[in-house]
């Protein structure tokens, strides 16, 4: 997927989940979920966000922390919906 | 074998006296939660036993002794007694879980002061609620958390001491102060603060239909029933390995996370690394944890993973397993059964109730959906909600009530009598939950009497979502009620009416629930906005949440006499 849609959700991540001042850089490798940079409860509002940004419905069942732990794995589920 | 030995037995001759007696409760004048909680445990001899074993995200591991939990916790008393705090000031811990929340829990208790365990999820607008309601004096955080507690900081004149406790080897910020663990002198011999059964030990916020978060004040002979409810529903025994996986920024988690555990001198294991099912499972066979006291939200979340990754690891280190925070629903229990090779045993308590009050028991027959019958000691009934007189026909709906009087009862809301008052009707205690109970005496969980969601076993407060929301440059109206959720049992959904000059779009949704999760917490956020032209409201203006709330669930609506025509 191009690199815009990387760095679209990268940039959401920082803005959304990020203390403005905080330190840590986020990669499109970077764990997001097992490092608890994103608690499983606010797993939920990035869901969301896919979802309205790509016009796309992830099945509850796709939405595991695994398939969210970074911006690699997220790409590779929304591969999966998003109609190229 | 099991502790409890026959319930009904149990039932017929306990009173609270004995439970006193068994953990020697106030024995040469130690009414202390932090002493029973570690020092206790020490002189018994087990000073060496494993107390904690911490986990990380990184699979990184610490473990304490009760020795060592005994010196830490005097070192972090000794610290905050040299700061200039004082017994019952509250003291505020705001950290995710690691071993200096639990440490720094039972230090506060040992200093006397009240400890004000929150959730660390919560944003600067519940952060900020709580911490002025109290008046807390102090807050210990970690430098992940700071952020938000600087921005509200000049707000909150009280909080005078504000503590990291993993700032390294950092430079304190002016009117900050840092302690660590590692290096802080250590505090082998500390002089425990002298409390009585009744002084006040822990405060947790819980939320309501109306008005603010209000704050469950214990004291400390609430321990009496924290220690033998885990004694006799959580089965602990001296060879567990216990897990509870509540966090304590609740009220299970300290009841249950710490001062259970902790009392029974058990060794427990804490996973500080989020959900995760493989995760859990691979925690649960390395340490081979024996007791796990988990949540219905958390059990289908296992339960959507399927049996085929349980088969995976070997859990047969699974002695009991209970659950708490919401109903447990029968396809769970008996999916737990195929899991594990027994049940979750559903437990039901509050907040303000501090310890397990209707439970399920080991050795008792389990009925899957149920939430069992009441703790020995407990005198529970479902009562009519006009005339508060107990229902005697079984399978009749009434309102849970208690008869006052068990060691961990909430002796007040916090700066808040009149609401306190009104918990009480006719000489019960009532929990704001409905239920019935059938033929056999088991309780079955109906439903909240009020507008209250319980949303992955946490409660939140509509009024406090519907406040936030206004707080939004595009929101005029709002109302937050509960809809159903296959995992959570209910998750936020709220219905907005926007000011002039704004449109609902995908965009609007999405910045306005991130707006709610931030400043109050991702379990407040709705996870579904409808924008509406107007709510449903009375003629004297009172949005109708139960109209709302009924045609979500797809109820009867009710009487509408009261609704303003359009």
């Amino acid at each position: 997927m191009a690199e815009d849609v990387k760095k679209l959700i990268i940039d959401y991540v920082k803005r959304e989940y990020l203390e403005e001042d905080s330190p840590q850089q986020i990669t499109e490798s970077t764990k997001l979920i097992s490092s608890g940079i994103v608690d499983s409860f606010s797993m939920v509002s990035l869901k969301m966000f896919l979802e309205k940004k790509f016009q796309i419905k992830i099945p509850d069942e796709k939405a595991t922390p695994e398939a969210f732990d970074s911006v690699n794995n997220i790409i590779n589920l929304l591969n999966e919906y998003v109609k190229k | 074998m099991n502790n409890i030995g026959s319930y009904e037995d149990k039932y017929k001759t306990f009173d609270w006296k004995q439970a006193e007696d068994l953990l020697g409760y106030g024995k040469d004048g130690n009414f202390n939660i932090g002493y029973y909680c570690t020092d206790r445990i020490c002189e018994l001899g087990y000073g060496d036993k494993l107390g904690m074993i911490w986990e990380g995200f990184e699979g990184n591991i610490k473990k304490f002794t009760y020795n060592d939990l005994r010196i830490h916790s005097n070192t972090i008393a000794r610290f905050l007694l040299d700061l200039g705090l004082r017994p019952r000031d509250r003291i505020c811990i705001f950290m995710d879980r690691i071993p200096e929340l639990y440490i720094s829990f039972v230090g506060i208790l040992k200093m006397g002061g009240i400890a004000q365990p929150l959730f660390s999820a919560f944003g600067e607008e519940s952060l900020f609620t709580r911490l002025d309601d109290a008046k807390t004096s102090a807050i210990l955080t970690t430098k992940k958390h700071v952020g938000k507690v600087r921005k509200i900081r000049q707000q909150l004149p009280d909080l005078t001491k504000v503590i990291i406790v993993d700032a390294g080897d950092a430079i304190p910020e002016k009117d900050e102060f840092h302690f660590s663990l590692e290096k802080a002198p250590i505090v082998d011999k500390f002089e425990i603060f002298n409390v009585d059964r009744e002084t006040p030990s822990v405060l947790h916020y819980t939320s309501g239909t109306t008005g603010k978060p209000k704050g469950a004040l214990h004291v400390h002979s609430s321990v009496i029933a924290q220690y033998i409810t885990a004694r006799w529903v959580l089965d602990i025994q001296p060879d567990d390995i216990f897990w509870c996986n509540a966090d304590p920024g609740w009220v299970t988690g300290t009841s249950y996370g710490i001062i259970g555990p902790c009392v029974n001198g058990v060794t427990q294991v804490v996973l500080d690394a989020g959900f995760g099912a493989p995760k859990w499972y691979s925690f649960i066979q390395r340490h081979k944890v024996t007791n796990w006291y988990s949540a219905p939200t958390a059990i289908r979340l296992l339960m959507k993973e399927g049996l085929d990754l349980v088969r995976k690891y070997d859990l047969s280190c699974l002695r009991h397993l209970c659950s708490v925070g919401e109903p447990l629903n029968a396809e769970a229990v008996i999916w737990s059964e195929k899991a594990f090779g027994k049940p979750f045993l559903d437990t039901y308590w509050q907040t303000e109730t501090g310890a397990i009050m209707i439970s399920n028991y080991p050795g008792m027959k389990i009925k899957p959906g149920s939430m069992g019958k009441p703790f020995p000691g407990i005198c529970a009934t479902v009562i009519h909600p006009k005339t508060y007189e107990p229902i005697h026909t079984p399978g009749t709906v009434g309102l849970i009530a208690l008869k006052p009087g068990w060691p961990s009862m909430m002796r007040m809301y916090w700066n808040n009598k009149a609401t306190y008052d009104n918990k009480f009707k006719n000489g019960w205690y009532i929990s704001g939950d409905r239920s019935s109970i059938d033929s056999d005496g088991y309780f079955w969980f109906v439903g909240r009497d009020d507008d209250v969601i319980n949303t992955g076993g946490h409660l939140v407060g509509p009024f406090e979502i519907e406040s936030a929301l206004l707080e939004h440059r595009a929101v005029a109206e709002s109302a937050a009620i509960g809809k159903p959720d296959p995992v959570n049992m209910e998750v936020v959904k709220a219905f907005v009416a926007l000011r002039p000059g704004f449109s609902p779009s995908d965009d609007l949704e999405l910045e306005i629930v991130n707006f709610i999760r931030k400043k109050l917490s991702p379990l407040a956020m709705p996870q579904e906005i409808e924008f509406v032209d107007s709510l449903p409201k009375t003629r004297s203006g009172k949005i109708m949440r139960r109209l709302l709330h009924a045609r979500e669930w797809g109820e009867e609506v009710g009487d509408i006499s009261t609704l303003e025509n359009d």
